[in-house]
């Protein structure tokens, strides 16, 4: 896949860093406005698909990619797990208790373990979009080949 | 107090499956032995929880949500007799699939993602099986489905990849009708949780929907479940997977997340209609007397066996359904409790004998390298322990006593005589002497044949792992049929049938009321 020209690559340039930070603003508000994890990672994992589509695939080295999205993608879910399991460790003894400080509601940094796991299903749902888009793009170039 | 035990059940394997993802990218080798430690250990917490929880059942709340007003809010796991034994099968029979695969699967590459997807389709079941609200029953559905998908194509060739496309479709139908039926439910009972729905619709409050309902979630887990008019994905799906795959698909998927669900929700969830019961024993009645005909004349050793899944699950389906008239007509509820504890045992015992087949089968394909009857022969001289081991899953799925599918059968149809089912216990009859005649023709033509078959090389033993897991199931298919002894039978099949018909006790359980 070759890459667009130099208008789109320019123009993709300026705004997937704007994206990305919108991801990052609709996961961090997850628990506070609509959206959240997973709407926040579709929002990501589109930033870096914008880039890939713009430059095309021999200026990305795909493979690699592939591999640290993946590596990713399981680190997200095992600390999600991580975070589930502490319930159960400390505080009320229970699976997915939520034994942090609640906070006021309506500040960023409160409602305990919920901004936390909507960061990593975030990262998760990024990490795995990211993962499903490269293999298709991978898939596509080896038959082509 | 609540058991910490029981949301562990389903976040093991899953931290199994992508700790195994993440350390088999470094380490070569390492991922057979995760998944057999997760499944040792999920071993024992449901043989713990078994033996621990008895007769009692024990709900989990997650994030310690308790119920408002008896109405309940978050997500429950409920883990009672009924569950506490199919989550036993799920691991005792995963515990084996994956000893049986360190040698079987050493010949396919992406070793990795074979484990980490066993692990997470163990992870969907146990879910299943343990879920409280009838969303998270579709989600986990969901995801020991997409992982089968996978497996069965694992060896993507041109067989498994049309295999598994045919399974996909039909499985995507299933959960479409699943879904439709939650948002139906959604839409008249206002709730999610099943004890919920319950007390919704004893109240009345459901109109035209309900036997809309109950039709579409049959037709979804009907799907999944493999009964007859559904049937037509089961016997390329099980005989195209590999090996292990075919003996937990066929031996505890289609049960986990078809049978155990719709015996769950139709004994638990709705009233007990005559109609819709009469409907479920027809349809395992045909399954069962269908699927042994189909059987009959396969050549292909495990296309034989998924067709005899279909029709052995139908002895559960049509015990059940047998269970649910008698309940229905509200008469003679003890005769009702042995249909209903017939179908249980032969599930248990099917997950035996039919996980054993699958694996024998696998092991003549290791060695022999021929799924065809027709080219196999006088394999007993060269393979002993295979072709012992099936012999004993072979003289259990006829109904030979002093196996465990005799007993199991026997209480099939003694409780079909006595309800005055009398074509039914006659059909089951007549089915069970066409099963022995069907697996006769396996152990003639693949191990007693006097020529030898058309392999043309030399034949071994297969490996000690494999070996290992068939003697083990072996020695399961005679211990199960201590089951039927009476102090055995009313601690580990009684609260099992007892949870079923009961109907207020499930619910009252989880609203507290």
């Amino acid at each position: 896949m070759k890459g667009m020209t130099v208008i789109v690559k320019k123009t993709t340039q300026l705004i997937a860093g704007i994206v990305f930070l919108y991801g990052i603003y609709i996961i961090l508000h997850g628990h506070l406005t609509p959206g959240g994890g997973f709407a926040g990672g579709v929002i990501l994992a589109g930033s870096f698909i914008l880039l890939i589509l713009a430059f095309g695939s021999d200026f990305m080295h795909l493979l690699k990619e592939e591999k640290g999205s993946t590596i990713y993608e399981n680190l997200a879910i095992l600390a999600f797990l991580l975070l589930a399991l502490t319930g159960l460790l400390a505080g009320g003894k229970i699976f997915f208790a939520n034994w942090l400080p609640h906070g006021t509601p309506g500040e960023l940094v409160s409602a305990g373990f919920l901004p936390l796991y909507n960061i990593f299903v975030g990262i998760e749902v990024a990490a795995s979009i990211l993962t499903i888009f490269l293999a298709l793009v991978i898939f596509k170039e080896e038959i082509l080949k | 107090m609540m058991n910490p035990l029981i949301p562990l059940l389903v976040a093991i394997p899953l931290a199994g499956a992508f700790l195994t993802m993440i350390l088999g990218r470094f380490i070569t080798g390492i991922p057979r032995y995760m998944a057999l430690a997760t499944l040792l250990v999920l071993t024992f917490i449901s043989f713990w929880l078994l033996v621990e929880g008895g007769t009692a059942s024990s709900v989990y709340t997650l994030g310690g949500w308790e119920p408002v007003d008896g109405v309940p809010i978050g997500i429950y796991l409920i883990h009672d007799g009924f569950s506490a034994l199919v989550l036993c099968i799920i691991s005792v029979i995963g515990l084996l699939s994956v000893t049986y695969s360190i040698s079987y699967m050493a010949r396919y590459t992406s070793e990795n993602y074979f484990y980490s997807l066993f692990c997470l389709m163990i992870a969907g079941m146990n879910g299943v099986v343990l879920s409280g609200d009838i969303f998270n029953i579709f989600v986990f559905l969901e995801i020991s489905a997409i992982s089968s998908y996978a497996l069965v194509a694992f060896g993507v060739e041109k067989n498994e990849l049309e295999a598994t496309l045919k399974y996909q479709v039909l499985g995507a139908v299933a959960s479409f009708m699943v879904l439709f039926a939650i948002g139906f439910i959604y839409w008249s009972a206002k709730t999610l949780n099943i004890a919920d729905i319950r007390t919704a619709f004893s109240e009345g409050g459901y109109g035209i929907n309900y036997i809309l309902i109950q039709i579409l979630l049959l037709t979804g887990f009907g799907l999944k479940a493999a009964i007859i008019p559904f049937h037509a994905w089961l016997p390329d799906a099980h005989s195209s997977a590999p090996s292990p795959i075919s003996a937990m698909l066929s031996g505890v998927l289609i049960k986990a997340v078809g049978i155990y669900v719709i015996i769950r929700l139709f004994f638990n969830m709705f009233e007990i209609t005559e109609g819709m019961a009469i409907l479920i024993t027809t349809l395992g009645a045909l399954s069962m007397a269908v699927g042994v005909l189909l059987a009959i004349g396969q050549w292909d050793l495990k296309r034989l066996l998924a067709y005899h899944s279909i029709s052995q699950m139908g002895y559960v389906i049509m015990s059940a359904g047998i269970g649910m008239i008698l309940m229905a007509r509200g008469l003679r509820s003890e005769i009702a409790a042995l249909a209903i504890t017939g179908g249980i045992f032969h599930m248990l015992n099917h997950a035996a004998f039919k996980g054993l087949l699958f694996l024998n089968a696998g092991a003549i394909e290791y060695a022999a390298g021929t799924r065809d009857l027709r080219q196999m022969g006088g394999l007993a001289k060269s393979m002993p322990f295979t072709s012992s081991t099936s012999l004993v899953a072979s003289l259990s799925i006829s109904g030979i006593p002093p196996f465990n599918g005799f007993f199991s059968k026997l209480i099939i149809i003694v409780a079909a005589v006595m309800g005055r089912f009398y074509f039914l216990a006659a059909l089951a009859a007549v089915v069970s002497i066409i099963t022995l005649a069907s697996f006769m023709k396996f152990q003639r033509y693949a191990f007693y044949n006097k020529e030898q078959g058309k392999i043309g090389k030399e034949i071994r033993e297969v490996p000690v792992p494999m070996l290992l897991s068939m003697i083990t199931l072996a020695a399961i298919c005679l211990l199960l049929s201590l089951l039927v002894l009476p102090g055995i039978r009313e601690t580990v099949l009684a609260p099992a049938t007892e949870i079923l018909m009961d109907q207020a006790k499930y619910s009252s359980q989880i609203t507290g009321m």
